[in-house]
């Protein structure tokens, strides 16, 4: 198969970035799209020999759609153009013979481009810092079959998990909105007895920090649900504004009691 | 010369790690403060011990190398976590589970480690549920449990085909909980390239910001390598990109010694290799081994029409096909261990009766499962796992069987550590994949992730302590040290000699090649020829890439070309040692199959009169000739027998 490439190439966070094209000849159909990736940065080696070239920078890791490294924007699509698949999932069979395609970084205030295709999401891990854990400390718990949980909760709260904090939500959100991505951790702990503890103190404190690190509101387009190769549910942002309203009513009774949230 | 002391405490079996943990010593908390750990690598068993480091008060400092510790390559693990929790009253205990790991090691593992190992592994389970990982669960809302190789019982928790993902997830929330409150500071895109030793003790490491390409150096009281594998140096396995083995290799060249290198896991059910642009390996996770059956066309006629398209193997009748794992190993049938399994299938293979266009791959057959179970439970217990393989395969397995073949997996060999998980530096630990602790010369299905939440939120806690426990007048280090200076001068050197050699072949290109010699002579048959061929093939193409390669970009910018060099450079000397290490041994056991040990009927012939010890590797210096030491293993409490899965 033949391509035409139109890659976003910048140098570092600060420089200004261009679209670059690439032609690319014999990609076999079973390829993916991060070894068509390699050959093309195999080819750029090989064929600038003596000039100062540059590969095209994107991240990845497992390569089989679980470690949410990858994050390409291909066609005006997070993840390109099928659905549930992150792009090191999507092989060259899914595109014609003879396509252009164009190949972004992912675009929002709160993830900034490190280089080319490759973005800096360290505001997801900042938000699950804010709160996004059972506040548990190794030893000291009970035996794993002492708490019961309904195979529905259990089963619910394991979809919810299943979100591989790619960033293809945000990418996708006209107001690059997280809220895909925190109300599917909000709901996972939610859902589950262990989690339940601390559920009202965890929402507050994720939203407040989502919040404060630039991402934008959510204006239920579900843009979201549509690109997110995980096909992690809006319900989840349902179940989420739920529990934030709840919780402030509750947690500013208790505060009014003089309790405080500590 | 070194001393290996395996430091295990004295005692009956099942005391000693009450024993350890009754007399270690251990560090007050005021004085926890004062003390700072580096823990480099945010896989189950990094981010384990670090959240549990920084619960207990220490001052620690992770470098992860990718943008989040979630990214970490235990997030691949699909099938599940072993516990001798015996749920479902099916005889487990901690006695048959510590047995079936030892026996699965084909008796090259030390009996104390895989027996707390054992132990502890309930705590994890426990541990996993506290922190909100979702376990499948029964309709009782208990937990549910599945079988994996090797073992006659179920004792395997699993979340959907994604536990890995979970239990990750679980200690990465840990993790971020004590970030969050300050006593863990975590620097990501952290690549670590040495280990600074003062005064014989590891005081530091050096990193390169993989962002910025500056040298980083970092001090502290110890440093624990949680690094994972090194079955990359294959070029293909199941890893995922970034693993590498240049940490333990760089702790290597400082002096911790090496063990049991040749001891590699070859997977039997992957999805086979379809071309020369392939990156990397996709795992079918074993659990498909509980539904799933094996099998090759009976004729090899019939073998060569499928391979040239003329016959589907839904179109071949029972009669024709030889389900040969149920043939050769009636007791335990489809879920032999692993190292079984891949042998089995590249005999059938090499005598003929393999099939897909390549004939290097063997069918895995769902429609027995699917008639007798439905295709939704099926679909709920492997639907993620269906799903990759149609991705990439472009065919549908619940109507046509999958194709499988063996491929590199897992490195049961590693940085040698003693009962206290310490390497033969002072100060440093390695902890999970990283070190060979506990598999001897194969792995059982679902006992890595037991082992690196074992070593991380178990073990660790209380040797480290240990090792501290005298440290704590020891003030904190400056990175001006002259140990520093020279660390950091040395890899500055590698960095500029391999971006000015400017030769004409890509890094790439020279790892592709290593992994063909790896894997023709140092794979899954190995003989003293070939091996010996490998050892000098290897020393040439390292002097070529010393030579020829061509490293683009720059080094103070995002630079995965350098990256890539950086672990090549490593890989160039570790296979090398590999191939030593496989041709000094022998035997054959576990993993590691030498052609010239056999029975008459294909079987490993293990040594146990000569080789029952581990392989020792010292480094002796750049193109020196490694010595090796020996660990004997003493097995006190079990006798040693010959593996038999047939009845
Ligand atoms: C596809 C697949 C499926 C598996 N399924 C199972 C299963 O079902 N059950 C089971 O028990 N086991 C399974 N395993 C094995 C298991 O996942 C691993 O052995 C285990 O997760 C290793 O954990 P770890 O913490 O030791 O290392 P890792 O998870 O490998 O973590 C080490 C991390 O350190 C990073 N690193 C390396 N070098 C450096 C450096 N110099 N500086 C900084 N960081 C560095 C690596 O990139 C990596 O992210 C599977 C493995 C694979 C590949
Ligand atoms: S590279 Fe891991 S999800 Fe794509």
């Amino acid at each position: 198969m033949k391509f035409t490439l139109k890659i976003w190439r910048q140098e570092n966070a600060k420089a200004q970035g261009r679209f670059e094209t690439y032609q690319l000849d014999n990609i076999s159909a079973d390829c993916s799209f991060l070894e068509m990736l390699d050959i093309l940065n195999e080819k750029l080696v090989n064929d600038n020999i003596s000039l100062p070239v540059d590969t095209i920078t994107f991240d990845h890791d497992c390569r089989e759609g679980i470690c949410g490294m990858c994050s390409l924007y291909i066609n005006g699509r997070p993840h390109g153009p099928e659905q549930g698949t992150t792009v090191c999932q999507l092989h060259m069979r899914r595109f014609n013979d003879g396509d252009t395609i164009t190949i972004e970084p992912w675009r929002a205030k709160a993830f900034p481009v490190i280089k080319d295709l490759m973005v800096d999401r360290n505001a997801f891990d900042k938000i699950i810092q804010a709160g996004g854990f059972v506040s548990v400390s190794t030893g000291g718990v009970p035996d794993a079959n002492a708490i019961p949980v309904r195979k529905e909760d259990a089963d619910l709260a394991m979809d919810a998990a299943a979100c591989i904090g790619c960033g293809a939500c945000v990418a996708a959100c006209k107001n690059a909105s997280a809220m895909l991505f925190v109300s599917a951790k909000v709901s996972q702990f939610a859902l589950l007895p262990q989690g339940k503890i601390e559920a009202k103190e965890r929402v507050q404190a994720m939203v407040a920090k989502m919040d404060e690190l630039g991402f934008g509101n959510c204006t239920n387009t579900y843009a979201c649900e549509a690109e997110c190769p995980k096909n992690i549910s809006v319900e989840n942002i349902a179940r989420m504004n739920r529990e934030f309203f709840f919780s402030k009513l509750t947690l500013a009774k208790r505060e009014s009691n003089g309790g405080g949230v500590g | 010369m070194t001393q290996l002391n395996s430091k295990i405490p004295q005692g009956p079996l099942a005391e000693k790690w009450t024993s350890y943990k009754t007399h270690q010593k251990l560090v007050n908390p005021a004085n926890k403060r004062k003390l700072d750990i580096i823990v480099v690598g945010t896989g189950l068993a990094g981010a384990a011990a670090a959240a549990s480091f920084g619960e207990m008060g220490f001052n620690v400092k992770v470098l992860c190398i990718s943008d989040s510790p979630r990214r970490a390559h235990s997030i691949a693990a699909q099938g599940g976590i072993n516990a001798a929790k015996n749920y479902p009253n099916d005889g487990d205990s901690v006695y048959r589970l510590f047995y079936d790991t030892i026996k699965g090691g084909d008796y090259r593992a030390r009996e104390a480690n895989v027996y707390r190992l054992a132990e502890v592994a309930n705590s994890i389970i426990d541990q996993c549920v506290a922190q909100g990982v979702p376990f499948a669960r029964e309709y009782s809302g208990y937990l549910d449990n599945r079988s994996f190789g090797g073992a006659q019982v179920s004792r395997t928790f699993y979340a959907r085909g994604q536990t890995g993902q979970q239990l990750l997830l679980g200690a990465y929330s840990a993790l971020s909980k004590e970030i969050g409150r300050g006593h863990v500071e975590l620097f990501h895109r952290r690549e670590m390239l040495d280990v600074v030793i003062i005064d014989g003790r590891a005081r530091g490491v050096i990193a390169r910001n993989l962002v910025t390409g500056e040298l980083e150096r970092y001090a502290a009281h110890a440093v624990v390598l949680a690094t994972g594998g090194y079955g990359n140096v294959y070029f293909l396995s199941t890893n995922a990109m970034n693993s590498n083995g240049s940490a333990a290799w760089r702790a290597h060249r400082k002096g911790a010694m090496f063990a049991n290198p040749a001891f590699v896991q070859i997977h039997p059910t992957c999805i086979p290799v379809h071309g020369d642009y392939q990156s990397k390996l996709t795992l079918m996770s074993e659990s498909l081994r509980n539904d799933g059956r094996i099998w090759v066309p009976k004729k090899k006629e019939d073998a060569e029409k499928i391979r040239k398209g003329q016959l589907k193997p839904t179109q071949l009748g029972e009669e024709d096909r030889d389900y040969y794992l149920e043939r050769r190993y009636p007791a335990f049938g489809n879920l032999v261990p692993r190292d079984v399994a891949s042998r089995a299938a590249k005999e059938r293979c090499d005598a003929g009766f393999g099939v897909g266009t390549t004939g290097l791959a063997v069918y895995l057959d769902f429609a027995d499962a699917i008639k007798r179970l439905g295709k939704h439970v099926i679909e709920a217990r492997y639907g993620n796992l269906f799903q990759m393989y149609e991705k990439i395969v472009d065919d549908n397995p619940y109507e046509m069987p999958m194709m499988i073949y063996p491929a590199v997996h897992y490195t049961m060999g590693g940085l040698w550590v003693d009962y206290e998980l310490q390497t033969t530096i002072p100060g440093l630990f390695a902890a999970g994949e990283a070190n060979f602790s506990d598999h001897g010369a194969n792995r059982l299905g679902a006992s890595a992730l037991m082992q690196g939440l074992a070593d991380g939120y178990f073990v660790l806690p209380y040797t480290i302590q240990n090792y501290l426990g005298d440290q704590i007048s020891v003030a904190r280090f400056k990175t001006t040290a002259p140990e520093f200076d020279e660390a950091e001068k040395n890899i500055r050197g590698q960095i500029d000699r391999l971006m000015g050699i400017n030769g004409k072949r890509s890094v790439d290109s020279f790892h592709r090649q290593l992994g063909h010699i790896m894997w023709d002579m140092v794979g899954m048959g190995r003989n003293a020829e070939g091996l010996k061929k490998a050892v000098t093939a290897i020393q040439e193409l390292r002097k070529e890439f010393w030579k020829d390669v061509k490293v683009t970009g720059k080094k103070d910018n995002v630079n995965n070309e350098l990256e890539k060099a950086l672990r090549l450079m490593d890989f160039l000397e570790l296979g090398e040692l590999m191939a030593r290490d496989a041709l000094h041994r022998e035997e054959s056991c576990g993993g590691h199959f030498r052609e010239e040990h056999q029975t008459q009927d294909g079987e490993a012939k293990r040594n146990d009169d000569d080789f029952k010890y581990v392989g020792v590797w010292e480094y002796k210096g750049e193109n020196q000739e490694p010595t090796m030491h020996v660990e004997p293993l003493n097995y006190e409490f079990i006798e040693v027998k010959t593996r038999n899965y047939k009845e």
